[in-house]
C-alpha cells in the first residue's frame, strides 16, 4: 500500500507537468466549448415559443448540432485518451532504465502497475468531471434551465461509466507498455485493438449472423422467426465489443426517451425533439438496471486485462541493457 | 573473516533457451566481506546478480540472500539488500535530490531522516555541489555517482553493485574505492561487486571469484590463487596475470 501511494503520488506529479496532460485537456476543453456553444444555441433556436421538453439540459450532451455531440466525441476520443495515458508507461522506465531500480526496491510488483493505473484513472477523471462541469455551466448560461436531481444523476452516472471506459482502455494500453519494450510498438498494438473492436466487431457480428441465420428472400417473403435471430445474434457477437457495450451504456442514461438501445448516432435531433413530446422517459431507475451488466462487462473486461498484465510483469526478467 | 554466511547458492543454474548463462553455481559470502566477482563479458555475472534480487528466477537450484529466498520472499531481500545496476537509469527530469528522496520514500524513510541521510550521501559522493541540478544534464560519472548514493541511503546490510566504477574519472574512482573499503570496514556492509577492472579488485576485494562461461573456475582470496596459479615464491603479482591463466585454461 506504501509503494502504490508513493509511486501514485510521483505519477500524479508526472502527468501534470506534462506536455501531453496539458495538450489532452486543451482539446477536450476547446472542443467541450465549441460543441456547446453551437448545440446551446441550436436548443434555444429550437425551443423558442416551445414548452420545454423534460430532461432538456441532457441535451446539451447528446444533441448532435451541426458537427457532432459531446457524447460521441467521448465515446470516439475516450478510448484515445486512455490509450495515449498509458501506452508508454511501464516501457519509458524500462528504457530509462528506471525500472531495474524500481523493482530492486521494497515494494511488491503489482503496486507499480497499480499505482500507474489509478494515476491514470485519476486523471482521466479529472479531465471528464471538469469538462462536463464546464459544459454544464456554460450550457445554464446560453440554454437558460437549471438542470434537476435526474439529469444530475444521469449526467453522474454517465460519467461513471465513461471513466470505466477510458480506464478499459488505459489498461489495454498498459499491458502492451508490459509486453512491448517499444514505446511505439505498444501504442500502435493499442490503436490496432481500439480499430478491431471499432470496425472488426460490427462486420463480424453481420457476417456471422448472415452465416448462422441467412435471410432468405422466399415467394412468401422474409421469414420473421429467423430475421429474429439474425438481429439476435448480431446483437450479441457486437457485444463482445467494450464498445458497444459503452455506446448502449450511456445511451439508456443519458436519452431515456428511447426505448431501445440504439446508438445516438442514427437519431437526429428534430426527430429527438418529436419523440420527446410525444413519450415518457424511461424512469431513472429502469434505466440504472439496464446498464448495470453493461457496466459489469466493462469492469470485467478491465479486471482481465489486468490478470494478463500481472502474469506478464510478475515474472518478467528486469534488465538494463 | 568468519562471519555469518549472508550470500549463499545451492546448484543455482539460469538457461536461456539452449544457453546456460550460470551453471550450476555454489558459492558462499560471508558477512563484511568485500567479493569481487570477475569473469569476461557474458559470463553470467549480472545474471547472477539479477538472480540475488529476484528479478529473474533461476531456471534449477537455490539461492538465499540475507536467510531469505529471492523468489520466493523478494521483499524481505530488497528492504536489506541494495542493488546498483549496470548502467543505472535516473529520472532525468527531476534533480539529484529529488532523486534520492523518491527512492527513499520507497524504502519508507521518514521526511527527516531521508533528508539527512541524502545530505550525507550526496557529500560522500561529491556531488552536493550539483544536488540541485536536473540529473540530465549530469555526466556519466555523475550518474555513477549519484547511482552509490542512491543504493546506499536505505543503509543496506548487503549490497550488490554490477561495474561500480565504470565511467568515474581516475580521482573518483579512488575515491569510490575508498568510499567501498570504508563501508566495509566501519560499517560492516557486505560488498559484491562485480568489475572488469582488475586492479581495483585487487586493491579492495578479500576475495574473488572468477567466472568463464557461466562456470565459476575459481575463487578464494586473491593470494591464495595466487599461489595455486602462479606457484610458490611468486611475491609480486598481480590479479591480472591469474586472471589470464584461468582465462586461457577454460
Ligand atoms: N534475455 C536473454 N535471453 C537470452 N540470453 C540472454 C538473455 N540475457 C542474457 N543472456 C545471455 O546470458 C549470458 C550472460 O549474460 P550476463 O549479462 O549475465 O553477462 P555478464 O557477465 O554480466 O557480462 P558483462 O560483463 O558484459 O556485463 C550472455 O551470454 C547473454 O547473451
Ligand atoms: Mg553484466
Amino acid at each position: 500500500m506504501h509503494g502504490i501511494l508513493t509511486i501514485f503520488r510521483k505519477e500524479m506529479g508526472d502527468h501534470f507537468n506534462s506536455l501531453r496532460f496539458l495538450l489532452i485537456s486543451a482539446l477536450i476543453v476547446m472542443v467541450g466549448v465549441i460543441i456547446t456553444s453551437m448545440v446551446g444555441m441550436a436548443i434555444q433556436e429550437e425551443l423558442k415559443g416551445m414548452a420545454k421538453p423534460s430532461l432538456i439540459f441532457l441535451l446539451l450532451f447528446t444533441s448532435t448540432g451541426k458537427l457532432f455531440s459531446f457524447v460521441q466525441f467521448i465515446g470516439f476520443f475516450g478510448p484515445l485518451l486512455g490509450i495515449f495515458l498509458g501506452f508508454d508507461s511501464i516501457n519509458r522506465e524500462r528504457v530509462s532504465r528506471t525500472l531495474s531500480k524500481l523493482v530492486s526496491q521494497p515494494i511488491f510488483r503489482d503496486s507499480i502497475i497499480n499505482a500507474k493505473f489509478l494515476s491514470g484513472v485519476a486523471i482521466i477523471a479529472i479531465i471528464l468531471v471538469a469538462t462536463v462541469l464546464l459544459i454544464s455551466g456554460l450550457g445554464i448560461r446560453l440554454v437558460g434551465v437549471v438542470p434537476g436531481v435526474e439529469e444530475v444523476s444521469r449526467l453522474v452516472i454517465y460519467v461513471v461509466i465513461s471513466l470505466l471506459y477510458i480506464s478499459f482502455w488505459l489498461g489495454i494500453s498498459i499491458l502492451f507498455s508490459v509486453i512491448f519494450k517499444s514505446a511505439a510498438t505498444s501504442a500502435l498494438a493499442s490503436l490496432a485493438i481500439w480499430i478491431f473492436f471499432s470496425f472488426f466487431v460490427s462486420l463480424g457480428a453481420s457476417v456471422l449472423s448472415d452465416a448462422v441465420a441467412p435471410i432468405s428472400q422466399t415467394a412468401s417473403g422474409v421469414d420473421p422467426e429467423m430475421l429474429i435471430r439474425h438481429e439476435r445474434i448480431q446483437r450479441l457477437t457486437s457485444l463482445v465489443s467494450p464498445m458497444t457495450l459503452y455506446s448502449e451504456a450511456t445511451t439508456t442514461i443519458l436519452d431515456p426517451m428511447r426505448k431501445t438501445t440504439r446508438t445516438l448516432i442514427l437519431m437526429g435531433p428534430l426527430e429527438r425533439f418529436s419523440m420527446s413530446r410525444f413519450q415518457s422517459p424511461l424512469p431513472l431507475l429502469e434505466s440504472i438496471f439496464i446498464v448495470i451488466p453493461h457496466i459489469i462487462s466493462i469492469v470485467a473486461i478491465t479486471l482481465l486485462c489486468f490478470g494478463i498484465c500481472y502474469l506478464v510483469f510478475m515474472r518478467q526478467e528486469i534488465r538494463t541493457v | 573473516m568468519k562471519g555469518q554466511i549472508i550470500v549463499e547458492t545451492e546448484d543455482l543454474t539460469k538457461k536461456y533457451g539452449s544457453r546456460t548463462a550460470v551453471d550450476h553455481l555454489n558459492i558462499k559470502i560471508e558477512e563484511g566481506e568485500v567479493f569481487g566477482f570477475l569473469g569476461p563479458n557474458g559470463a553470467g555475472k549480472t545474471t547472477t546478480l539479477l538472480m540475488f534480487l529476484g528479478l529473474t528466477e533461476p531456471t534449477s537450484g537455490r539461492a538465499k540472500v540475507i536467510g531469505f529466498d529471492p523468489t520466493r520472499e523478494p521483499f524481505k531481500v530488497k528492504e536489506k539488500v541494495g542493488y546498483l545496476p549496470e548502467n543505472v537509469g535516473f529520472y532525468d527530469d527531476m534533480d539529484a535530490r529529488q532523486n534520492l528522496r523518491y527512492i527513499a520514500k520507497l524504502n519508507r524513510i521518514s521526511g527527516g531522516v531521508s533528508e539527512k541521510r541524502i545530505d550525507y550521501w550526496l557529500e560522500m559522493v561529491g556531488l552536493s555541489e550539483e544536488s540541485t541540478k536536473k540529473v540530465g544534464t549530469f555526466s556519466k560519472g555523475m550518474r555513477q555517482r549519484l547511482g552509490i548514493a542512491e543504493v546506499l541511503i536505505k543503509e543496506p546490510k548487503l549490497v550488490f553493485l554490477d561495474e561500480p566504477t565504470i565511467g568515474l574519472d581516475p580521482d573518483g574512482t579512488n575515491r569510490m574505492l575508498d568510499l567501498i573499503h570504508s563501508l566495509s570496514r566501519e560499517k560492516n556492509i557486505t560488498l559484491f561487486l562485480s568489475s572488469h577492472l582488475l586492479d581495483q579488485v585487487q586493491r579492495i576485494c578479500d576475495r574473488v571469484g572468477i567466472m568463464i562461461n557461466g562456470n565459476l573456475v575459481a575463487i578464494g582470496p586473491i593470494d591464495e590463487l595466487a599461489k595455486k596459479k602462479l606457484g610458490l615464491g611468486k611475491e609480486d603479482y598481480t590479479l591480472e596475470e591469474i586472471y589470464m591463466k584461468y582465462f586461457k585454461e577454460a
